[in-house]
């Protein structure tokens, strides 16, 4: 049985395209990259600087030299490289790369997004957040549908932006969705899982796609 | 002019007060022995300019966990717990501004520019008493350039001019705050002879680098 992550991680695998720049966040969106569909060549960015992250090293081999935005050691695929943080920003503000996949605390239906702060709580920080989801030229949202049962894709987010109208896409275990002007267009759902259910923790009114289809994974 | 001076010297430029950029994304590229000469010193009330707050006995993380820091500019505090909690007893000012506007503040102040004009933070609190400026008919944040009186680099390989070159991703922000700062110290994990670095490969040429500090290899 597919854990809730590995069906997001999996379905989001399926958007990218053969050499596409992609930049992953830390968690749920770097598991991404073990489901490449065959074929597909992506060159994956790490805002630290550089391009080219390849498989985790092997236990014991790690270079501390070399490592991703979390300040985890990783490895460089043949024909990778390194750069400061400016080249790096303008490389993500520049419009260099074709997706960023982030987790998220809140997404609303006019594609805001908030995951950066929760007030008097929590204050890590943006880090490059506000930066990807600007610079971005799509932005894949892969996170749970819901957080301790408490909404996460709602009208308007409650907790501060980190970026205003940025959002394409949204994949959670329960489906898929479009940010579009009308709203959030459903356009494929998990086996097993009715328009009610999903609609049922999705606070804005779900557009139903004439295409609904079952996720694909 | 000789460049190489040992650790107590590097302490004799230090004084309480100072604003000092320190190289290094989540503790890579942060140079280790530097901090420590300063943790085992008097000085104080510093303003440090850095990515993230390191961890806390590793990195900038180390001179909060000292009391040394009285205000941290930086894009992420959240793999520091000991930040987060100084930031919210008030004994500890915290600026979060976004990755790629902080490196570009760094490299604006080094430039001799006024600032940058940049889509990230819009609609978000990083807007909050900034101009917007439209251009073209899109809108931008006005950010200003940032300068320090002190920068703290790790090189990887130093020449006795202080040519420096980097090791992969321990680059980040070091070469842009080696442009940033009245004095520019380099932690050298290995000092050469003039001559023996390949100019192409050069990352900051020697006249950014006023001192060299032997570090370990």
């Amino acid at each position: 049985m597919m854990t809730p992550k590995e069906l997001i991680a999996r379905r989001v695998a399926k958007e990218l395209n053969d050499g596409d720049v992609v930049n992953l966040g830390i968690g749920l969106p770097t598991m991404v990259a073990n489901y490449l569909p065959e074929g597909v060549d992506i060159t994956f960015q790490s805002e630290n600087g550089m391009l080219g992250l390849g498989p985790a090293p092997v236990e014991g081999e790690e270079d501390w030299d070399l490592t991703n935005a979390g300040g985890q050691p990783i490895t460089m695929s043949i024909g990778g490289v390194c750069f400061d943080s400016s080249t790096s920003f303008g490389i993500i503000r520049g419009g260099h790369v074709d997706a960023t996949i982030l987790g998220s605390l809140q997404v609303d239906e006019q594609g805001n997004i908030s995951n950066w702060i929760i007030p008097g709580k929590m204050v890590p920080g943006m880090g490059g957040a506000m930066d990807l989801l600007v610079g971005a030229r799509k932005v894949i949202i892969a996170m749970t549908h819901t957080a301790k049962g408490k909404m996460k894709i709602l009208k308007k987010c409650s907790l501060p932006f980190t970026a205003v109208k940025q959002v394409n896409m949204i994949v959670t275990e329960l489906g898929v969705m479009e940010i579009t002007d009308e709203g959030i267009l459903l356009t494929e759902i998990a086996p097993g899982v009715t328009i009610e259910e999903i609609q049922e923790v999705t606070e804005p009114k779900l557009i139903i796609s004439e295409n609904l289809e079952t996720i694909r994974i | 002019m000789k460049k190489i001076i040992d650790k107590s010297e590097f302490i004799s430029k230090l004084k309480n007060g100072m604003s000092i950029m320190v190289g290094g994304f989540m503790v890579v590229g942060t140079p280790e022995n530097l901090i420590e000469e300063i943790v085992k010193s008097d000085i104080k009330d510093l303003t440090i300019i850095c990515n993230d707050a390191g961890l806390p006995n590793k990195g900038v993380g180390k001179l909060i966990s000292a009391g040394k820091v009285k205000k941290l500019i930086a894009s992420h505090i959240g793999l520091n717990p000991e930040a987060g909690k100084r930031m919210s007893e008030g004994t500890m000012e915290v600026e979060l501004v976004p990755q790629g506007t902080l490196v570009e503040q760094i490299r604006s102040g080094g430039a001799g520019l006024g600032g940058f004009l940049t889509p990230t933070g819009l609609g978000t609190i990083v807007q909050e008493g900034k101009e917007i400026i439209e251009v073209e008919g899109e809108k931008f944040l006005l950010e200003k350039p940032l300068k320090a009186d002190i920068a703290l680099l790790l090189g990887h390989k130093v020449d006795e001019k202080g040519n420096t070159i980097y090791s992969k991703t321990t680059r980040n922000f070091n070469p842009m705050m080696a442009t940033a700062c009245e004095i520019v110290i380099v932690e050298a994990r290995e000092v050469v002879s003039i001559g023996d670095l390949n100019p192409d490969n050069i990352v900051t040429p020697h006249i950014f680098v006023d001192y060299i500090v032997k570090g370990d290899k």
